[in-house]
């Protein structure tokens, strides 16, 4: 799957989320992703972003403009050395939480999003893609 | 660091949320929100997120916070303007607000807190503070 | 950074570029002897010489094996905004795909000429060239389909528009009478248009009309309430109206929990529990005397 274009962001602090933020609503309306569809990419990056600073001690993220043949999508790679995630399937799963609030925001994050993979496990870090096509 | 202002208008404080915030600055809100209604005395806070694009579930959770501590201080919350892109991206992520009220606009906000705590409006004089 | 897989392809497409072209051109005219008018035949001779040139350098720079490497990339833009340029024109995808299957034939004559006497060199090559430009021949149908999907995704939308208007049945109420099969992509299109005019005219009560709907699935009811709960959300009020016995079975069948949604079997009902929400009644007018 070529990429047409991609950048790299930081994320340590909670300006740098804003700006994954920004990023991806750029992406989205590049490929020209409807309103809603933007929203719901940009709502899931800055879900992911934050979880990288609080559960991933901070990271990265590689945001993409990718192709699929004729089709066009934003995907986004967010990558952090932090503790892992020990059992992924039960993060997974609404409603988990792992420490105060509303949990890891994953399987939330999941369903605004048309792919979704993780890698993860403890000592390893943590990676998480995830992408919205047209 | 900026902050985000507080308007006071009569019994209420109102808020406009125009930036994308960052959460140190929607935590400074917070604090800021309850210090307020704690020194006025104010009876509800009327939030505008008419120009908030993205709500995830950081700032989902200051609106339930705000909320909860303005009850604690007797005053209502309502919640005004969310946008359709919005809302429905809270309901797919699986977001209610608990105990946020919320209204199309700032006008209906208003009257929806003057019912919801039976205040009148300014100059009545029924004689409630 | 040129390939290295020993195929004389790319140098033969230099080398013969003005017979190539002459020959591809005159057997696509041929084959497009009924489409006069739509592609003069100076315009075929100019897309093919720009594609050939494209192929030529691919050839030379990328895999003749993996299209999808970046060399091919500016191949594979051409031949997607000349289908879908064709697609508009009215040609048909046969017609379409046609433009890089007849390259085959003055092709492969070149490739006899050039490898007479070598028969299993002759074998490779064609089989090379073969999988090559069925791969693109493809790609052309991929984006000529594409094209025509958006033609009828915004005459959908059009006719959507159109057949589902929102209506304003008093100050604050607003009715959205949806007719015909739901699906999905649809119901979604309506209940975004319908959480837009809320905001637009501020309306705090929203009636969904499902009279006029024969069956309903579980994604479509899923996306009724989500609609019903967005717009709880944003701070207004829907009601399900019209819902049939056939679909109330439906649903219970299926086990779809409509929670606290408030449904009422006629429009009128609806109407009444909508006009009491805006605290208003209505009263018979003194008869005359």
């Amino acid at each position: 799957m070529p990429a047409e274009s991609h950048d790299t962001l930081n994320i340590r602090s909670s300006a740098d989320v804003v700006s994954v933020r920004q990023a991806a609503r750029a992406l989205a309306e590049r490929v020209g992703f409807s309103l809603v569809d933007q929203t719901k990419l940009v709502t899931a990056a800055s879900e992911l972003a934050r979880n990288t600073i609080d559960y991933g001690g901070g990271g990265s993220v590689r945001l993409e403009l990718v192709e699929n043949g004729v089709r066009r999508g934003v995907r986004l790679t967010f990558e952090d050395q932090g503790p892992g995630i020990p059992d992924l399937a039960l993060a997974l799963k609404d409603g988990y939480t792992s420490g105060n609030g509303l949990g890891l925001g994953l399987g939330g994050a999941r369903r605004l999003v048309n792919d979704f993979t993780i890698e993860s496990s403890p000592g390893a870090g943590t990676r998480i893609m995830i992408a919205r096509w047209k | 660091m900026e902050r985000i202002p507080i308007l006071k208008m009569g019994n209420f404080l109102l808020v406009t949320i125009q930036v994308d915030m960052h959460d140190r600055l929607a935590l400074a809100l917070q604090e800021d929100l309850t210090a307020r209604i704690s020194t006025t005395s104010a009876r509800g806070v009327l939030i505008d997120i008419s120009s908030l694009e993205v709500v995830d579930s950081f700032i989902g959770r200051m609106f339930a916070n705000i909320a909860a501590m303005a009850r604690v201080l007797d005053a209502a919350t309502v919640v005004v303007g969310m946008q359709p892109a919005v809302a429905i991206t809270l309901v797919e992520l699986g977001l209610s607000l608990p105990g946020v009220r919320t209204a199309l606009n700032v006008e209906r906000g208003m009257a929806l807190l003057r019912t919801s705590l039976n205040v009148p409006e300014e100059g009545d004089a029924s004689g409630v503070p | 950074m040129s390939s290295d897989n020993g195929s004389k392809v790319p140098a033969l497409l230099k080398e013969h570029e003005e017979e190539l072209l002459r020959e591809w051109v005159r057997d696509q005219t041929q084959a497009l002897a009924t489409q006069q008018g739509r592609v003069t035949e100076t315009e075929l001779r100019e897309q093919s010489r720009e594609f050939l040139g494209l192929l030529r350098r691919a050839a030379q720079d990328g895999d003749l094996t993996d299209i999808r490497g970046s060399a091919w990339q500016e191949v594979l833009q051409s031949l997607a905004s000349l289908s879908k340029a064709r697609a508009r024109q009215g040609f048909t995808p046969k017609q379409t795909a046609g433009f890089v299957f007849s390259l085959k034939r003055p092709l492969f004559s070149i490739l006899r000429r050039e490898y007479q006497g070598d028969p299993a060199a002759l074998g490779e090559e064609t089989w090379t060239i073969t999988a090559l430009l069925d791969e693109l021949g493809l790609h052309t149908t991929d984006a000529f389909i594409q094209s025509r999907e958006e033609i009828i995704s915004r005459q959908q939308e059009e006719m959507l528009e159109l057949s589902t208007p929102v209506v304003k049945l008093w100050e604050g109420v607003l009715a959205l009478p949806m007719i015909g099969t739901l699906d999905s992509a649809r119901t979604q299109i309506v209940m975004e248009s319908l959480l837009r005019r809320i905001v637009e005219t501020g309306a705090e009560v929203a009636i969904i009309d499902i009279t006029g709907v024969p069956t309903v699935d579980t994604l479509v009811a899923q996306h009724l309430i989500k609609t019903v709960t967005a717009a709880r959300l944003m701070g207004a009020d829907c009601i399900i109206s019209g819902i049939r016995p056939q679909i109330a079975q439906t649903i219970v069948h299926l086990g779809v929990d409509l929670g606290d949604v408030v449904t009422k079997a006629s429009l009128a009902d609806a109407f009444a529990v909508a006009l009491q929400r805006r605290g208003l009644t209505l009263t018979a007018l003194r008869p005359r005397a």
